[in-house]
């Protein structure tokens, strides 16, 4: 194997450091979603929704939930972060954002490098990733 | 006397799944037997979700699928719950499947970050337009998406059948998009000891393929590896490993995306999200362990056939047949 080789098969400073912050934000995502759903099924925190409510109306459509369970759309779930059901969005919402944290690197790494095809690639995932989590396109049309 | 210890482990999870399938199917039997509210307290079906969602992540690590594309035709066909909520929960199980496995990748350097880039930008834009397509859908005529669902999971079914993916695809000229971006790399295969370069080839048509694959993922909540590996192996001259590596990183992407869709619309539900991703996660790591010792190719067989009969079941309920139940 040749030296270029040998640096060819190696990931990239980036990408090091992409795996790890996806490795800490996953880990942590993970044990916040555990200790939030222990709260909130233990009724540590009363939930917005009595549990035995979404038992009854889980095999409705998203539509005729949201009306009944009168829950939050979009990022509305702020609002409710005292209530134990929608403190669990916190982890759900770590999981979420994860990429587009990494992705700020790879922007600033491509920067660096003048590789500018994949800046804007970059760019462009942050944006249509913001433009999902944003609750613009995903969230009202009652 | 039967001797437990001599069971194959093949059986064993055969035993498990069979047993996993029908204790919802049962529980749901005599549920709406009674009918109007339902009998079982609120944490029967999470309690259930954990433990079938335990054995689906050990499945689908020995299967080769990934935990999306089994949980939305079994949950959605074997649970109480509507399928808006399952596509939900289903694009977070594949998603935090594909960001547990992604640093692993990354950093053995098997997922290829310049080739995973210009088609995360299509896919995960598709998957948006998939997402709000199949809420859209959804509310317009519930049996239509449940009809579409049945016909790709069948589809995806025979697709992991017959599929031949190759190990290293002969590419003999790079194209010229394929060149612009750069689309080659160089990895370390640990069976032949040697390192492998490779390039891509025909890779304007499988861009073009990954818009059709965000917006099945988008709109069934299905992950995405199953179209992504022949994408990327077969059409584009992709070698097996850095297809399969570079899959499963994308699917941390185009997930996102179609996820967040979903969550905003509220369609994530906090008592059986997390059963379901806590139980696959555990389930996966389970299966890495189980799979030094099992036979893959019988679980891949089992899995394709269970999938089938879920696919299957889901054309006849969107189709309202009722020839299976």
């Amino acid at each position: 194997m040749t030296a270029m080789d040998d640096q060819a098969l190696k990931p990239s400073k980036d990408q090091i450091i992409y795996a790890n912050l996806l490795l800490i934000g996953m880990l942590s995502g993970i044990v916040i979603m555990t200790i939030t759903y222990i709260i909130y099924v233990t009724g540590l925190l009363s939930s917005h929704i009595d549990m035995s409510v979404i038992a009854t109306h889980w095999g409705k459509n998203i539509h005729e939930y949201l009306e009944i369970t009168q829950s939050p759309q979009g990022w509305g779930w702020l609002y409710l972060l005292g209530k134990g059901d929608f403190l669990n969005y916190i982890g759900f919402t770590l999981l979420g954002v994860l990429t587009i944290i990494c992705y700020l690197v790879l922007v600033r790494g491509y920067f660096r490098q003048k590789n500018w095809i994949f800046f804007i690639i970059s760019v462009l995932e942050i944006l249509v990733l913001s433009l999902a989590a944003s609750g613009l396109l995903g969230s009202g049309g009652h | 006397m039967l001797n437990i210890r001599t069971l194959p482990i093949g059986r064993w999870l055969f035993m498990l799944m069979f047993f996993v399938m029908s204790c919802p199917a049962l529980a749901f039997a005599t549920e709406t037997m009674v009918g109007g509210a339902p009998l079982k307290p609120w944490w029967f079906w999470p309690v259930i979700l954990f433990f079938f969602c335990l054995i689906l992540g050990v499945l689908a690590v020995m299967a080769g699928v990934g935990g999306g594309v089994l949980y939305v035709p079994l949950v959605s066909g074997f649970f109480p719950f509507h399928l808006d909520f399952v596509r939900g929960i289903g694009l977070m199980v594949a998603l935090a499947g594909a960001l547990a496995a992604g640093p692993g990748l990354l950093r053995r350097n098997l997922a290829n970050l310049r080739l995973a880039l210009p088609v995360a930008l299509i896919a995960s834009t598709f998957s948006i337009v998939g997402a709000m397509l199949g809420l859209y859908l959804s509310r317009l005529n519930p049996n239509l998406i449940q009809t579409c669902l049945g016909g790709t999971i069948v589809g995806i079914a025979f697709l992991l059948l017959f599929s031949k993916n190759t190990e290293k695809p002969v590419v003999t000229k790079q194209d010229a998009i394929g060149l612009a971006l750069g689309l080659q790399g160089v990895y370390w295969d640990d069976g032949a000891r040697e390192s492998v370069e490779w390039k891509t080839h025909r890779t304007l048509l499988g861009m073009f393929m990954f818009i059709l694959i965000g917006l099945l993922a988008g709109m069934f909540g299905l992950g995405a590896g199953w179209a992504n590996v022949p994408v990327l192996n077969l059409l584009m001259g992709v070698p097996l490993k850095v297809s399969v590596a570079t899959s499963k990183f994308l699917l941390s992407i185009t997930d996102t995306s179609a996820a967040w869709i979903y969550l905003n619309r509220g369609c994530v539900i906090p008592l059986i999200a997390v059963p379901s991703i806590v139980g696959l996660m555990l389930g996966s790591i389970l299966g890495v362990r189980i799979l030094a010792v099992a036979k893959p190719k019988f679980i891949r067989y089992m899995v394709i056939t269970v999938l089938l009969f879920a696919g299957l079941k889901a054309l006849d309920k969107g189709l309202g047949l009722g020839i299976l139940g």
